[in-house]
């Protein structure tokens, strides 16, 4: 019995944003940041893309925005992803 | 929003009436009331004389505010030259309290971060009413959360001026720290251990409050010859032990910036302003503090060196970097409305060539010609804009106070050419709207926008936006602009506040109502 | 002849320097995932610098990506990731031999071919750290039609050679002079390496003059603040871009009367004298474009 896949990508300086990706049960989104009010369309609709693109795995991600543009938050994204175990963009 | 609303000319929702019950008059366009030759009654305080010999001086708050006649409901001024070191607002109001005063109106030119205690003051009823530039911090926090009753009033700088002069606002008690002060009641702000500079909001309020207090921690024990406010609108001296923090009264020098992207737009502001021919023999500009805004003007210095070229005169919050162009000649003037800096002090003190205004001077439109409407160029900056180049000061990101409207809506109405600068996006956000939370400054008196990310002209400026593209500039359309930042940032979901509960109104300088702030949750 | 004065390096693990890439002010700009990116971090560093070449607007600004070395396990999955965002070119660090060009060279056509990119549209820069690999210059220079310029790495260089490290960069006179000589023969652009002291901006004027002096096309800059100090050195004195002018203007009357040969200020005047002309106004045209001083 494996441990549940688990990473974590990007941190919390200035304009990043740290992603944390657990396999879990089911689906959830825990978004926080100074923006969390504002953006929370814009990241679970990137959060729904970035699943899509690795096989819609079940997982739980918290996501701890400082202020991240939209091709920050994307490529942490598929960074944790790769880290967890869920695979490789492209071959 | 509570009672009736209608429409103004930029199609936001202001009250029908103020909480008094008197009428609001709709913003109209910026030069409505001058044009249609609007003339009210001046307000001014009452004559009274003071038996020869009288001491002025006391060392006793209590005793001051007793004998200044202050009573429940009535109003207050201060100044806010003392910037995030101001110690005298706290002194007033926790004596106001002890002596059981009530349901105050508060009327300061503006509040910092410093003034977070005045929140308690609100919530234990000390304070009523706010009439206010800016509010930030606790303060505006409490206002955006809907905890005070009646609208605070936001004026501009101008709009204040106006508003001391027609009595939208009468002043009872002015506190005016005066950081050099004699016997007589002559005070200035350009000396003293606690020195600020220019005191010209304190130079209007001692000409039109009922009782003028000046607070000073440095009496002189002979007579001031360099006088801002003469004794004869002085009633009474309060001597205290500190005026406030002096390191944060005058900070050291502001420097230029090494931020990159205030650099870029620094870089690319200044081209514009060179591409519309206003830099010339004899223009006028003002131009803020901010990054962006002393990058522009370490630009244009180095260009006026090299051209030899020389201004009438700069105007507005005064830097050391100002006070420098001002002794190598390349300014006649420097009207100095409020000092940013302790490089300014000395030269407020000793240079004729750097003159002190105040306030109805620096903005009031309806007089007989402020300083703002001689302007070539200004600069500002913004909190952010909308795709109508709207620009708000006020509002942050989550609906909550904190900032000011300051002299912004005045110098853009006046200046010839008027140009916003500021970043794109800040903390991921994209500073371009659709539609502005708070308008401060309506569309139709900002000529340009420019970020580092690309400039968009006002459509009602064509021949500005031609002659940017003569000189080889990149003028892009302001929807294309905020799309292209918004590819970046994501789209913002718009703030949805409690439209029930109008908790500010924002004055336009000529006292007609620009916009509403409503209720947030924070 | 390239318009690249500058080079601003930018770590690639970066989010807030990476989002201003395009403001800074440099004419080109490398996206460091080598040696400003962390081990642990090389995956996040190539994710973060493809998203981003993908989704700013570069304008003008040439985008060039370092990947890690050839001998590194980094160095195939850091193509694989970035090629398919089509960046301005990849710089290939520690470039001894012509086969690394070569080599690298394959994988890229292997991976344009692979995602319907034009063949040869990415350039490829080789980055000439070690002795070994100046005295490869020339070979390198012409190992493959890809590659469109030599840049020349003065710290592994120098730690290499044994050398000592100069405020005048007498230890590597040598190295840059054989570097622009191989580059010049084949038509390729060259940078030259940084100067790290941030604080002496003076110095960096300097060394930028005189490299310009022995040809260089460009130069490196590791923070924003170098960028106009290189400019400046890059811009022509007056009297160079007058006869410059005066230069183009006659060869086109010399064209005009159909003469093949012609003079100016008693000097004879032929192609490459008019090459450095043209390159001349061209230099004297970017420099006024502006960028704070």
């Amino acid at each position: 019995m494996t441990a549940a896949k688990t990473a974590e990508a990007g941190s919390l300086e200035s304009s990043d944003c740290l992603v944390i990706i657990t396999e879990a049960d089911k689906y959830a989104l825990d978004y926080s940041g100074a923006n969390a009010s504002l953006f929370r369309r814009r990241t679970e609709a990137a959060v729904a893309r970035a699943l899509s693109a690795y096989g819609n795995p079940v997982c739980a991600v918290v996501i701890k925005d400082q202020g991240a543009l939209e091709p920050t938050l994307n490529a942490r994204l598929e960074t944790a992803l790769e880290r967890a175990g869920y695979g490789r963009l492209g071959s | 929003m509570s009672g009736e609303a209608q429409k103004n000319a930029i199609g936001r929702d202001v009250p029908k009436r103020f909480f008094d019950g008197r009428d609001v008059i709709p913003y109209g366009g910026p030069w409505a009331r001058v044009t249609a030759g609007d003339s009210p009654e001046r307000c001014a305080p009452p004559l009274g004389g003071i038996a020869r010999g009288t001491n002025k001086v006391t060392w006793d708050v209590k005793e001051a505010i007793t004998r200044s006649g202050l009573e429940n409901g009535m109003t207050i001024s201060f100044h806010h030259h003392l910037r995030n070191g101001d110690e005298t607002v706290g002194l007033i109001l926790t004596a106001c309290e002890e002596m059981g005063l009530r349901d105050l109106v508060l009327a300061p030119s503006s509040l910092s971060e410093v003034h977070d205690p005045v929140a308690g003051f609100v919530r234990r009823g000390v304070i009523g009413r706010i009439h206010t530039s800016g509010v930030r911090g606790e303060v505006g926090k409490l206002i955006s959360r809907g905890e005070m009753e009646i609208p605070v009033m936001i004026h501009s700088h101008g709009g204040r001026a106006r508003a001391i002069e027609d009595g939208t606002i009468r002043i009872d008690v002015a506190f005016l720290a005066a950081p050099t002060c004699d016997e007589a009641g002559n005070f200035t702000g350009a000396i003293g251990k606690s020195a600020c500079g220019s005191v010209g909001y304190a130079m209007q309020d001692a000409r039109y409050a009922r009782h003028v207090v000046a607070i000073t921690d440095n009496l002189l024990p002979h007579r001031l010859s360099r006088v801002s406010v003469p004794q004869h609108l002085v009633n009474q001296v309060l001597v205290v032990d500190s005026l406030g923090d002096p390191r944060k009264i005058a900070s050291g020098a502001v420097r230029l910036t090494r931020n990159p992207v205030e650099r870029r737009i620094a870089q690319d502001a200044f081209d514009l302003l060179l591409a519309s021919g206003s830099i010339k023999p004899g223009f006028s500009i003002q131009m803020g503090s901010g990054g962006a805004s002393l990058g522009v003007a370490a630009c244009m210095r180095d260009h006026m060196r090299a051209k030899r070229i020389k201004g009438d005169f700069a105007c507005g919050g005064m830097t050391g970097h100002m006070v420098e162009m001002l002794e190598e000649g390349l300014f006649d003037v420097l009207y100095d409305v409020q000092s940013f800096d302790s490089a300014v002090t000395a030269s407020v003190a000793d240079n004729p060539g750097h003159v002190e205004i105040d306030q109805s001077c620096y903005a009031n439109p309806l007089n007989r010609g402020c300083v703002a409407h001689g302007l070539d160029v200004v600069i500002l900056a913004a909190l952010d804009v909308d795709v109508d180049f709207n620009v708000n000061v006020l509002t942050g990101h989550d609906g909550v106070l904190r900032g000011a409207s300051g002299g912004h809506c005045d110098t853009a109405a006046g200046a010839k050419l008027s140009v916003v600068v500021l970043p794109s996006f800040r903390g991921g956000v994209c500073s371009i709207k659709d539609s502005v939370l708070t308008v401060v400054t309506p569309g139709e008196t900002v000529d340009a926008i420019v970020t580092e990310r690309g400039m968009a002209i006002n459509p009602l400026r064509p021949e500005l936006a031609e002659a940017a593209r003569g000189a080889g500039l990149d003028v892009m359309d302001l929807r294309e602009l905020k799309e292209n930042i918004e590819r970046l940032t994501g789209k913002a979901e718009p703030i949805t506040p409690d439209r029930s509960r109008t908790v500010a109104l924002v004055e336009y300088r000529d006292g007609t109502i620009l916009d509403s702030v409503c209720r947030v949750g924070c | 002849m390239s318009a690249y004065r500058s080079m601003l390096y930018i770590p690639g693990n970066s989010p807030s320097l990476l989002q201003h890439a395009p403001i800074f002010g440099s004419d080109s700009v490398l996206l460091d995932l080598e040696d400003a990116v962390a081990l642990s971090e090389k995956d996040a560093a190539r994710k973060l610098v493809r998203h981003m070449i993908a989704t700013l607007d570069f304008g003008r600004i040439l985008v060039t990506v370092r990947v890690n070395g050839a001998d590194t396990p980094f160095f195939e999955r850091d193509l694989e990731e970035i090629i398919p965002a089509c960046p301005g070119a990849i710089r290939l660090p520690k470039c001894g031999t012509p086969d690394d060009v070569r080599a690298a060279d394959a994988k890229i056509s292997a991976l344009e071919e692979r995602h319907g990119i034009a063949a040869g549209s990415i350039k490829l820069h080789a980055m000439i750290e070690s002795a070994a690999g100046v005295v490869n210059a020339n070979a390198i220079a012409g190992a493959s039609p890809r590659l469109s310029a030599i840049t020349i790495g003065g710290q592994d260089l120098i730690a290499d050679m044994g050398a000592k490290k100069s405020r005048e960069g007498w230890e590597i006179f040598s190295a840059r002079g054989q570097i622009v000589i191989a580059a010049k023969s084949r038509g390729l652009d060259v940078y030259d390496t940084v100067w790290t002291d941030v604080n002496d901006n003076e110095g960096l004027f300097e060394e930028t003059k005189r490299i310009v002096a022995m040809g260089f096309t460009g130069k490196a800059a590791i923070h924003p603040m170098q960028v106009p100090v290189i400019h400046s050195a890059f811009t022509p004195e007056p009297r160079e871009i007058d006869f410059a002018g005066r230069v183009i203007r006659a060869a086109e009357e010399a064209r005009r009367d159909g003469r093949g040969v012609f003079s100016v200020d008693g000097k004879m005047v032929d192609g490459p004298i008019i090459a450095q002309a043209a390159r001349v106004l061209e230099l004297a045209a970017l420099s006024k474009r502006g960028g704070v001083q």
